[in-house]
Order: C-alpha cells, then structure tokens, then sequence
C-alpha cells in the first residue's frame, strides 16, 4: 500500500515537473515571439508614419522634380537624389573592385604569416570603426591635407572606405563557400593561380559578391553622419553637370568634383527645421529612403534565397 | 622543320615560351594588385589614427588633459570655453545603457527562440525581416524617434522634454536588437549538437537545456555579441543628434536631453568653425576618445569570439 501510494505521488510529481517545464517552453516560445512582433510592427510602424505623413508630398510629381527651397510646399528632393546616384556610382566603383581584390588576397593568395594576420585585424576593426570617425578621416585628410573640396568623389571615397569591410567579408564567404574541386580541376587542366581566380572562382563567387555589395551600398545610401563631418552643403539648387553631352567630347567627369547633397543630408536639414511643413518633406524623403534600402535589401536576400537553394 | 610526327607533337603541346613568360608575368602582377587592395584596410586605420591623433595633439597643447578628464563642463564654442569631456560622455553613456538594456535581454531571448525554439521555416522567414530592419538607414530611426516615440511617451511621463535621452535609447535599443539577436544565435548555434542530445538524454526541457548547456557553452561568443552592441551604441551618430538634443548637459537622467560624443561632432561640423581653431580640434579630441573607445570593444569582442570559435 505504501508502495503504491508512493508510485502515485511520484507520478503526479513527474507529471507536474512535466507541466512546469512545458510552461516553461511555452513561456519562451511565446516571449520569443512576441519579441519578433514588436521588431517587426516597429518596422511598419516607421513605414507607416513617414508615409502617412509624408503623403502629400509624395504624390506631387514637382517633390522629385524641384530644388530644395524655403517654402516647404515647394522644396524637392531633385539635387539630393541626383547627388546620392553619383555619389552611389563614385562609391561602386572604388568599392568593389578594392573590396573583391583585398577579399580574394585574403582567402586565396595570402599565406599564413603576419602580415595577413595585420590585414584581418584592420578589417575586422575598420568594420566596427564608428561612420563618424570616418567622416573625421575625410575631413582631416581629403579636405584639409589634400586640399579638396566637398565634392561627390570625396564623399564617394569616403563612403567607398565605409562600405569596404562589409564588402571584404561577404567575398571572403562566397569564395569560401565554392567547392574545393572546382579549383583543382583548373589548376589540374594547368591554370594558373590568376587564371584559376579570373575564370573559376570570381564566376563562381559571383552572387555572393553582388549579396554583398548590395548590402554595402544600401548602407551607403542612408549614412549621413560622414558625410555631414566633410561639410557637405545641404541647399544645393543646383545640378552637377552631366555626364553625358550632346557636344564633344559627349563624356565629361566635371560631376565628380561638383558640390552635392544627398537624399539623407536633405532628410536631416528638413527635420532640423522647428517649422511643422518641413517635417512633411522630411517624411517624405524618409520614405524615399526607406523604399530605396528595403527594396536593395530585398534583392540581396532574394539572391541569396535563389543561390541556396539552387543545390 | 617539322619533319617527324613527333616534332609535330611536340610543338603542338609546348606553348611559345613568350606566352609562358607573359602568363607568369600577369599571375605576378595581379597577386601585387591583389596584394596591395588588401592592404589599403591598413593604410585606412593608420589614417584614422594619424589624422586623430595629430590633431589632438594640438588640441591639448591648449587644453590641459587634467581639465578634459575631470573637468563638468563642455562649452568649446564660448567665449570663455570649458573643456571637459565629462557632459558628452554622460550622454553617450546614458543613452548607450538605455538601448543596451532593451538590445540584450531581448536580442539574448530572441537568440535563444531563434536557435533552440523556431522551427527551420520560421527561423528562414525571420532572418530577412531582421536584415530589413538593420538596413533602414539611421536617420530614419532618428525621425522615428523625434515625431512618433517622444509624443507617446510624453503621453505617459508628463513633463519630459522634446529633447530627451529616453526616446532615442529606446529607438537605438530596437536598431541594434537584430545585430545582437544574430550574433548571439551566431554562438548558440556553434554549440555542437552533441551536448544539447546528451541534456535531452537526461531529462532536461529544452528551457533548461537552453539556459544550463547552451548558453554556458555560447557564453564568450555572447559575450561578445553584447560587448560590439555597446560599441554600436556609442558610435551612433543621427538617432541622438535627432532626438536627443544637442546642448552639453552633465546628467544621467534619460528624461533631460543631452549632447554626445557623436553629436558634438556633428553640432560642429554643421556650423561654421574654421579650421586650426580650437572647436575644429575638439572635434578630433573627442572623436579619439570615441574610436579608443570602440576600438576597446572591439578588440575584446574579437578575441572572445575568436575563443569560441577555437572551441568547437
């Protein structure tokens, strides 16, 4: 009898520390999600405020066509989105070419010795560097110790520096990922080491390449901290001249060293304003900005999905 | 000259030694080029440091180091000007602990749902929301923060400011959340399944499991995740000069406003300080304390997820 009464008290514990530990799960289970909720009605929610807000202007053609002005009802955002794809083009183009090189150096060519180990270090580092300090970079030497201006290369450059590490690291992890037989059967066929990275392992590392950079650029897209430090002038009621001309010699680069703005300077100069109409355009542009990232964003994750799941 | 099909041979399948000597001259110079790309991260950092340091240099040669470390006052652009670190640091660091405390205990559970709870379907649906939020540019938090944070707090603390320290930690918190969430999952994930089976074998829920085997297991790497949070925090640039104000104030209250390090830079960059005068070196100043400061971080974030990465 004691026995058995035993056997039972000992089930109905079991059966409680069963309980309490499936409550425990749903706890966490449930806090878990409920977390995800609040990260992701926080993204809707700034969706949804800077487009209910900045509606009236985003349905007036003029906003994209039209300079910045003192009148909020007519300032535009033509200087600034202008400003931010070449300053984007200035920044692709140092970039990646530098990011894919060093990535490719250091996942394929470097030896094990300390000076790779320096590189690794200032890579992992410049990849936590605050953006400001790069924007006190910029200042301090582009602007004051090489005498340039304020211009789209400068912001360009400094952007490209930015961006490099994110760049570095996402090569790093395409190459990684192709299969070790693929570079043997080139070097088997008698490729070289250039030869085997020109024609196997960059093809290969392609998407993986293109994920990254895309990932860097949207970033480059919405800094504003750098380049408010080099002093870029944010009402600029002015374009760059064109790259491309009817005259001779139809290509010019005079835009690279023009003065410029780009769209999240023009977003700060509107929110700074203490009048309620700016805050409208600043919503606005917000808007602009957030459709350009998520929108970059969504083709980087999509690329990935397609590659991952190709195999 | 080619008589005998062996010569025919032979100089079919041996290249001219010009195309050798000019493919091994291209594979030389693209591992320089190669070379050299990989090595501008160094020229950068020796940049960063050079441009900051120099400039501080001069910078103290006014400004005693006693009084920017111990002086309460931060007034650089005054007539009669002040330089103590002390206000902008308060700002930073105040705001820091208010994202931290929302960024860690969230990203770390969220981490543990992510790595040890979500099924495979859940966990590939949420990874790309994450990124999302991570990509949407700074500035737009800072707006976020200023029109839509601040009014609904102040519908809840009557009296607080436009300008306060509460809605932008609040706002950073919610920004580095997927930085800390993947990083953390990062490390939980890296823990050998091995371990979780033996817990299960033994008895253990997966809650127990979960905070008995794999965090004590993933500790250094979340570590880590929690230590390049806190260097986010204190780099971070437009959410604070946005919605926190940028007057210098020596406070830890999160319900008054306050300058920090970053927004003192940008306040001075903004208007017109020239350069060689004493704001224009400040700047470089505090921007050195900045970097020493998330460069510490750094490093010790580094080298803990690099312990866990040696131990399994």
């Amino acid at each position: 009898m004691a026995t058995l009464n035993q056997t039972i008290s000992d089930a109905q514990g079991h059966a409680s520390l069963v309980r309490r530990n499936k409550n425990q799960d749903i706890l966490i289970a449930g806090l878990g999600m409920l977390i995800l909720v609040i990260a992701i009605s926080t993204l809707l929610a700034m969706f949804l405020d800077l487009f209910i807000t900045g509606l009236p202007r985003l349905q007036d053609p003029d906003f994209y066509m039209s300079f910045p002005s003192r009148k909020a009802e007519q300032a535009g955002i033509l200087s600034a989105w202008v400003g931010t794809i070449l300053v984007m083009i200035v920044t692709a183009a140092i970039s990646i070419p530098l990011g894919v090189a060093a990535g490719v150096y250091l996942e394929e060519y470097a030896g094990s010795n300390w000076m790779t180990d320096l590189i690794e270090i200032n890579v992992t580092n410049l990849a936590g560097v605050p953006s400001i300090v790069y924007g006190l970079l910029a200042l301090g030497l582009f602007i004051y110790a090489f005498g340039m201006s304020e211009t789209v290369l400068v912001a360009g450059l400094v952007l490209s520096l930015l961006i490099l590490p994110v760049i570095i690291v996402s090569t790093r992890e395409a190459i990684r990922s192709i299969p070790e037989a693929y570079k043997e059967a080139a070097i088997g066929l008698g490729a070289d080491q250039w030869q085997t990275t020109y024609a196997y392992i960059l093809p290969a590392a392609r998407p993986g390449i293109i994920t990254g950079a895309i990932v860097g650029l949207s970033r480059a897209i919405g800094e504003t901290a750098p380049i408010i430090t080099i002093g870029a002038l944010t009402y600029i009621a002015f374009l760059p001249n064109a790259p491309i001309s009817g005259d001779f010699p139809f290509i010019n680069f005079d835009w690279i060293t023009s003065p410029f703005t780009v769209m999240p300077i023009q977003m700060f100069s509107w929110v700074s304003r203490p009048q309620a109409e700016f805050q409208i355009n600043a919503a606005a542009a917000g808007v602009v900005l957030m459709v350009l990232t998520l929108m970059m964003n969504a083709i980087a994750i999509y690329i990935r999905y397609k590659v991952r799941h190709k195999d | 000259m080619l008589n005998t099909p062996d010569d025919q041979l032979r100089a079919a399948v041996t290249p001219a030694p010009n195309f050798l000597r000019k493919r091994a001259m291209i594979d030389k110079l693209a591992r320089c080029i190669l070379f050299a790309a990989a090595a501008v991260s160094v020229f950068v950092t020796i940049g960063i440091v050079y441009i900051l340091v120099s400039e501080s240099l001069v910078f103290f040669e006014n400004v005693s180091l006693t009084e920017f470390l111990t002086s309460t006052t931060w007034t650089p652009l005054f007539a009669a000007p002040s330089f103590g670190i002390w206000p902008l640091l308060s700002g930073t660091l105040t705001v820091s602990a208010i994202a931290l405390s929302i960024a860690i205990p969230l990203g770390l559970l969220l981490a543990i749902y992510m790595s040890e709870y979500a099924p495979p379907k859940v966990r590939e649906a949420v990874k790309p929301v994450l990124e999302m939020l991570e990509g949407v540019p700074t500035i737009v938090y800072g707006y976020f923060a200023l029109m839509m944070v601040t009014p609904l707090l102040q519908a809840f603390i009557p009296g607080l400011p436009g300008f306060n320290m509460l809605s932008p930690g609040i706002v950073m918190g919610i920004m580095i959340l997927p930085y800390t969430t993947s990083l953390s999952e990062d490390a939980m994930r890296a823990v050998p399944r091995e371990l979780r089976e033996g817990a299960y074998a033994l008895g253990y829920s997966r809650f127990y499991t979960a905070i008995k085997v794999v965090i004590p297991a993933a500790i250094s790497g979340i570590t880590a995740a929690f230590i390049l949070a806190m260097s986010r925090a204190v780099g971070e640039t437009m959410v604070v000069a946005i919605a926190a104000g940028q007057m210098a104030n020596f406070t830890f209250n999160p319900m008054e406003g306050a300058a920090t390090i970053t927004t003192f830079i940008v306040q001075v960059s903004l208007g017109d300080v020239r350069h060689g005068s004493i704001g224009y070196q400040s700047i470089f100043a505090v921007g050195l304390v900045l970097f020493l400061m998330t460069l510490l971080f750094n490093v010790i974030g580094f080298m803990l997820r690099r312990r866990y990465r040696l131990a399994y």
